[in-house]
């Protein structure tokens, strides 16, 4: 004896596949304020220059150390609690590791023609993109519009955010 | 490898209309690429930066990154949206009748 299962139709019919659509925008939210928090995204809005799409950042939290005159400079990568740097906790922690491993890492990234954070961000304005503050943020760490490199526009909300995200793709980093 | 012919000539060119064989460009094959990438002219700033990426490509075998694109070619980052607003590193790659540049930066 066989049994045949019967499913219902499904409710719900897809359209046919098509080509997709093209990314116009790209809203990028920087949250973490290490290194390697902060890179991939200001390489990501570059490169949606480069592409031609549109790009805008917001910068929350530590996130934007990465647009504060006064922390641009010291940003480190985060050497305790970061397992795929392969170091161990207790090497990770002696004074001066992190100064260290952030300078490898720049001489890296020189070579390869990624510029330092606040040349980077300077680069990302220039060539159109956006870059903003969360104000909630701001509020919190007792920030003004003055402590901002000039490449950051406006003190905007999450309300602001959304509005100018509209229509394109957010990125959380 | 696709062809595409323009000013009946054949050229060879990947899937997003790039030149593969930078021998195959001239100058008028330039200038009819650029108009149909929606720059209806090339002035002499275009061309600054179509003949420094050309040549970098042609010297080092790479493209340069957008960066030294702005600090060398003699027009920076701003100007180079304005005159490529689709991306500069690209089109002027591809006006120049070289393959796409393939870095990140």
């Amino acid at each position: 004896m066989s049994a045949t299962a019967v499913y219902p139709e499904p409710s719900v019919q897809f359209e046919p596949a098509t080509a997709p659509r093209r990314i116009e925008k790209v809203s990028i939210i920087v949250s973490k304020g290490s290194l390697e928090g902060i890179y991939p995204a200001l390489i990501m809005a570059n490169g949606a220059r480069m592409e031609g799409i549109e790009a805008n950042l917001f910068f929350t939290f530590f996130g934007m150390d990465a647009v504060v005159k006064a922390k641009q400079g010291k940003v480190k990568v985060a050497t305790v609690g970061n397992p795929a740097l392969g170091l161990p906790t207790l090497l990770g922690m002696i004074p001066g590791m992190p100064a260290f491993v952030t300078r490898q890492m720049q001489k890296k990234m020189e070579s390869l023609d990624i510029p330092p954070i606040g040349e980077f961000v300077q680069m990302i304005a220039d060539s159109g993109g956006r870059l903003y503050a969360c104000k909630a943020s701001v509020d919190m760490f007792d920030l003004d519009k003055s402590d901002f490199v000039d490449a950051v526009e406006e003190i905007i909300t999450v309300g602001d955010f959304y509005e100018m995200a509209a229509g394109g793709e957010i990125i959380f980093t | 490898m696709p062809t595409l012919t323009m000013l009946d000539t054949a050229l060879d060119v990947d899937a997003e209309g790039f030149l593969q064989n930078p021998e195959q460009w001239n100058e008028s094959l330039a200038a009819e690429i650029a108009r149909e990438n929606g720059i209806p002219e090339l002035t002499e700033r275009h061309w600054m930066v179509v003949r420094y990426m050309r040549d970098r490509y042609l010297t080092t075998g790479a493209a340069p990154s957008i960066r030294s694109l702005g600090k060398e070619s003699g027009v920076d980052i701003k100007e180079l949206y304005k005159l490529f607003p689709k991306g500069p590193a690209k089109l002027a790659a591809k006006i120049g009748g070289i393959p796409k540049p393939k870095g990140c930066i």
